[in-house]
C-alpha cells in the first residue's frame, strides 16, 4: 500500500480498525477527539460497535464488558479521562481480559490544558488502579510507529491477556506524516476458551476479578506476575541512534525522544560523541539495554515532557554508577532541540556530579527559563 | 377404584439455577428473585444465550447461582458492562442484577444513560432500602426516619435528602420500554413479579428498549426484624412510599399475554 | 539536509492547508516530512500556525526554534516570527496586512500583497497559494511543478473546480517574488 499523509489520531484509529477492531467505546476529550470521530463514522459503516459513552467511567466499563466477549476492543482518551478510567482498568487487569487503550497525553495536573505532555507516565506505567498489575505501555514517536504499535498492541493484549496502552501525546495525535496503513485484517471468527458469549452446548463461564479468599487472590496475583515476567523477558522494544561510539547518552521517549534525536545530531555536528536511546516499550522498560550502556559511557541525560517520571526508573537502574542529568519541560510545554543541545554541551564541558539530585539541579536551571518566558 | 399414585413432579429446581447453596441470610428475598428469573429463563428457553452481569453488594455472588454465562461488574457499573456485551453480541440476552446502592447511588449515571439510550438490556433492581453487604448503612432508597448504621437517629431528609423512586424516574426516559415496580412480600405479589420479569425479557427479545423490574425486597438481618416481621414491614412501610405499578409499558407489550 | 517552514496567520487564511500542500508535495517527492499545527483554543478564531519539516533523513523534532523559512500572513505573525528565522533564511510577509518593513538584514524578506493578488485573481481565499508560490521562488526545497502535481493529486474533489485558480495563484506569487518582492531593511 502506498504512503498517505496521515494525522496521528486518525492513523491510530484506522490502524485499529484494520487490526480487526470489533468494538470502540469512548468519550470526547481534546486532543484525541478526532480519533473518536473517525470511529463514529467508520465502525457503524463496517457493521461494528461504536458507542459514545456518557463518561470515561462508563466507557471503560463498556470496554470491560465487551472485552469479556473475547472480541478485539479499544477505547481512547486523554489524561483526565484516563484518570477516570483507573477503576475499570484495575478490574480489567484482575479479570485478565485483553484491551487496548490509547492515551493522547495532555498537560496537567487537574484540568491543565490540551497541549502535549508526558505527565501520564506514572499513572500508566506504574499503576493507576489499585492492586498489583502491569500493563504493557507502547510509546510511538511518529505516525508510522503509532500505526505499527496499535496493530502490535492488539496482538500483545491477546497473547498475554493484558492491558496494552499506547502512550502518545498531543504532538503525535495532531501531527501529519507520510505513513502506510496495514491491510484490513478480517474480524476473527474463533474466540478464546474463556470468552463469555452464552453457554451454548457447553459449561457456563464466569469472568470476574473477585477472589474472596485471599489465598485464591494470591494465586491470581502470582500468575499475573508470572505473565509480567514473560512480558519483561520477551517484549522490550527500543530504538538506538548513534550509540556505537557514544560517550554520552540521551534517553527520551515519544516526542521527547524525537526532539532528543535532533539535539543529538546537532551535538554530533559539533563533534560531541552522544547518542540516543528511545524506549518504545515504557513497560516493560529497556532495563538490560541501559545496563549494557553503563560501563562504557560518561553520562546520561534523561529528557521528558514532565517533571522527571521516567527519570526515577533510570536512576533505579543506574544506581549511581554513572552521572545522570535531567531536563524536562512541564505542563504542556514542549522543549526545542536547542534546549537539549545546551544541556548536552553543558554536560560535556562542565561534567556532572555523581552525587546529588538531578531533579534539584534541573529546577535551578529551569527557574530563569520560566521567569524569562513570563 | 384405583388407589395407585404415579409420581408426579410438581416443583423442582429450574434448569437455569445451579445446585450451589445460596449464601443469603434467612428471610432474605434474593433467593426468590433469583428463582423467578431462572424460571423465566427456562420458560423462554434462553439459558444458553443469556449473559448475566452481577453487581457489588449482597448479590455479588449471583453468578454462582445462575447456570448461564456471567460477568462480575464494578460497583454500579453493571449497565455499562452489559452495554459493552450487548453491543458486541446483539442476539444474546443480557441482564443485570443490581441492588439499591449499586443502581441508585454509585451507578446512577450508568443506569440513567443505559435507559436513556434504550439499551436493549433487562435490569432487575432489588430495592430493600438499606445496604446489606456492608451491614446496614443508609441507601438512596432508605425511607424518611428509617434507622440505619449511618443514620442512627433515622434518615433526616433535611440533611440526608429524600429517597429516590427509581422506577418512576427511569420511566420518564424515552428509551425505556418497560419499567415497573413489584414486591416480593407475599405469594400474590411474587406471581405478579414473575410476570413482570417475563415481560422484561420479552421487551429485550422484541428489541423494545430498556427494561427494568424494581423488586421491593427485605433485609431481615439489617432491618433487625424477623423474616415474618420483615415482610410485614415491607408491606406497611415501603409500599406506601414505593407504590407497586406499571410506569412504562411499550405499546406492543400491552397485547402480550404471559 | 533539512528545511523547516513555519506558516502563520489568522484562522481562515488557509495557513494549515498551505502547509499540507507542501507536505503532500514533499511526500510525493519521496522526502521525509512532518506537518504539525498549533492546536488549542486559539484554533477557534485568532492566530493559527503550522510547521512543515522536509528532510532526507528521519525527522527528529517536529518543531524548531529557528525555521529556515517563515510565511507571516498578518502583523502579529510577523512580529512573533521574524526574529526566529534562521540566518540566511527566507521570510515571506503579507504586505496587504502589515504596515512596516523588514527589520532583519541577515535573511531574505519578501513583501507581497497576497490579498490584493488573490482578489485580482477573483478569489481572496487563494492568498495562501500566492504566498506559497512566493516562498518557493526563493526557497528551492520543492518546485512549483511538484506543488501543482500535489494539488492535482490531493485537492479534495469538491475543491477541484478551483484547480486552475490555485495554479495561477502559485505562478503569480512566484513571479511577484522574483521581480519585485525582495525588500531591504531601511
Amino acid at each position: 500500500m502506498a504512503k498517505e499523509l496521515l494525522k496521528g489520531n486518525i492513523a491510530m484509529a484506522e490502524a485499529a480498525i484494520r487490526a480487526g477492531l470489533e468494538g470502540y467505546f469512548g468519550y470526547p476529550i481534546t486532543p484525541q477527539t478526532e480519533l473518536l470521530e473517525w470511529m463514529s463514522e467508520r465502525m457503524p459503516a463496517l457493521g461494528r460497535a461504536f458507542l459514545q459513552a456518557e463518561s470515561e467511567v462508563a466507557a471503560i466499563n463498556m470496554l470491560y464488558g465487551a472485552a469479556c466477549t473475547g472480541a478485539r476492543v479499544m477505547t481512547s482518551s486523554s489524561s483526565p479521562g484516563i484518570s477516570l478510567m483507573m477503576e475499570g482498568l484495575s478490574y480489567i487487569a484482575g479479570t485478565e481480559v485483553p484491551v487496548v487503550i490509547i492515551d493522547v497525553v495532555r498537560g496537567g495536573p487537574g484540568l491543565g490544558n490540551i497541549a502535549p505532555s508526558q505527565g501520564d507516565y506514572n499513572q500508566i506505567v506504574h499503576g493507576g488502579g489499585h492492586g498489583d498489575y502491569h500493563p504493557i505501555v507502547l510509546a510511538p514517536a511518529s505516525v508510522q510507529e503509532a500505526i505499527d504499535l496499535v496493530v502490535l498492541a492488539f496482538d500483545l493484549a491477546e497473547k498475554y491477556r493484558t492491558i496494552v496502552f499506547i502512550m502518545a501525546d498531543g504532538n503525535i495525535g495532531q501531527m501529519m506524516e507520510p505513513a502506510e496503513l496495514p491491510p484490513m485484517r478480517p474480524i476473527k471468527t474463533e474466540y478464546p476458551d474463556w470468552a463469555v458469549r452464552g453457554a451454548m452446548g457447553r459449561e457456563r463461564r464466569i469472568l470476574s476479578s473477585i477472589y474472596i479468599d485471599p489465598k485464591d487472590e494470591e494465586v491470581t496475583n502470582y500468575r499475573l506476575m508470572q505473565v509480567w515476567n514473560q512480558i519483561q523477558a520477551n517484549e522490550i522494544r527500543y530504538r538506538e541512534y548513534y550509540l556505537d561510539d557514544a560517550e554520552y547518552v540521551v534517553i527520551g521517549f515519544g516526542t521527547a525522544g524525537r526532539i532528543g534525536l535532533s539535539a543529538v545530531r546537532m551535538a554530533r555536528a559539533e563533534g560531541i560523541k552522544v547518542g540516543l536511546l528511545r524506549p518504545i516499550t515504557l513497560s516493560p522498560f529497556p532495563v538490560p539495554q541501559i545496563e549494557r550502556l553503563i560501563p562504557r559511557i560518561k553520562g546520561i541525560l534523561v529528557v521528558e515532557m514532565n517533571a522527571g517520571q521516567m527519570l526515577e526508573d533510570v536512576l533505579n537502574i543506574v544506581k549511581g554508577r554513572v552521572p545522570v542529568e535531567f531536563y524536562g519541560r512541564m505542563g504542556g510545554m514542549v522543549p526545542f532541540p536547542d534546549e537539549i543541545l545546551s544541556e548536552i554541551q553543558r554536560m560535556v564541558c562542565e561534567g556532572i556530579p555523581l552525587d546529588g539530585d538531578p531533579r534539584q539541579r534541573w529546577m535551578k536551571r529551569l527557574a530563569p527559563v520560566i521567569h524569562w518566558q513570563n | 377404584m384405583d388407589t395407585t399414585l404415579s409420581a408426579q413432579i410438581v416443583y423442582q429446581r429450574p434448569q437455569s439455577l445451579t445446585e450451589a447453596t445460596m449464601h443469603y441470610c434467612p428471610g432474605c428475598t434474593h433467593g426468590i428473585a433469583h428463582r423467578l428469573i431462572a424460571e423465566v429463563m427456562d420458560e423462554l428457553g434462553i439459558r444458553e444465550r443469556t449473559i448475566g452481569v452481577a453487581p457489588v453488594g449482597c448479590s455479588v455472588f449471583a453468578y454462582n447461582y445462575f447456570d448461564c454465562d456471567f460477568v462480575e461488574a464494578a460497583h454500579g457499573r453493571a449497565p455499562a458492562m452489559a452495554t459493552g456485551i450487548k453491543r458486541l453480541l446483539p442476539d444474546r440476552v443480557v441482564f443485570t442484577y443490581q441492588g439499591d446502592g449499586d443502581l441508585a447511588s454509585i451507578g446512577m449515571g450508568e443506569i440513567v444513560h443505559a435507559a436513556g439510550r434504550g439499551e436493549n438490556i433487562s435490569v432487575f433492581f432489588i430495592n430493600n432500602a438499606i445496604y446489606g453487604m456492608t451491614s446496614g448503612q443508609m441507601a438512596p432508597t432508605t425511607l424518611p426516619g428509617q434507622k440505619t448504621t449511618s443514620s442512627p437517629q433515622g434518615r433526616d431528609v433535611e440533611t440526608m435528602g429524600y429517597p429516590l423512586r427509581m422506577a418512576e424516574l427511569l420511566s420518564n426516559l424515552d428509551g425505556a420500554g418497560y419499567v415497573v415496580r413489584r414486591s416480593l412480600h407475599d405469594p400474590k405479589n411474587i406471581r405478579m413479579a414473575k410476570k413482570a420479569i417475563r415481560l422484561a425479557f420479552e421487551t429485550q427479545l422484541r428489541g423494545l428498549g430498556f427494561s427494568m423490574v424494581e423488586l421491593l425486597s427485605t433485609c431481615s438481618t439489617n432491618w433487625g426484624l424477623s423474616p415474618l416481621e420483615s415482610l410485614k414491614w415491607l408491606e406497611e412501610h415501603m409500599i406506601p412510599y414505593y407504590p407497586i405499578g406499571d410506569f412504562k409499558v411499550a405499546e406492543p407489550l400491552k397485547e402480550l399475554k404471559v | 539536509m533539512q528545511t523547516e517552514i513555519l506558516i502563520a496567520g489568522f484562522g481562515g487564511q488557509g495557513v494549515l492547508f498551505a502547509g499540507q500542500i507542501l507536505a503532500y508535495a514533499a511526500m510525493d517527492a519521496g522526502r521525509e516530512v512532518t506537518w504539525i499545527p498549533s492546536y488549542g483554543p486559539e484554533m477557534r478564531g485568532g492566530t493559527a500556525n503550522c510547521t512543515v519539516i522536509i528532510s532526507d533523513e528521519e525527522i527528529g523534532s517536529p518543531l524548531v526554534l529557528n525555521p529556515t523559512a517563515v510565511i507571516a500572513l498578518n502583523l502579529p505573525s510577523l512580529e512573533k516570527y521574524e526574529p526566529m528565522v534562521k540566518p540566511g533564511g527566507v521570510l515571506v510577509v503579507n504586505s496587504s496586512l502589515v504596515n512596516r518593513g523588514p527589520k532583519r538584514q541577515d535573511i531574505e524578506s519578501i513583501f507581497i500583497p497576497v490579498n490584493e493578488i488573490a482578489e485580482r485573481l477573483g478569489n481572496r481565499r487563494l492568498l495562501n497559494m500566492v504566498a506559497v508560490g512566493a516562498l518557493l521562488a526563493k526557497l528551492p526545497v520543492l518546485s512549483l511543478d511538484q506543488i501543482k502535481q500535489a494539488l492535482e493529486d490531493h485537492l479534495p474533489e469538491r475543491h477541484k473546480k478551483f484547480m486552475e485558480a490555485n495554479l495561477l495563484a502559485l505562478q503569480e506569487g512566484a513571479e511577484f517574488a522574483l521581480k519585485e518582492g525582495t525588500v531591504k531593511v531601511g
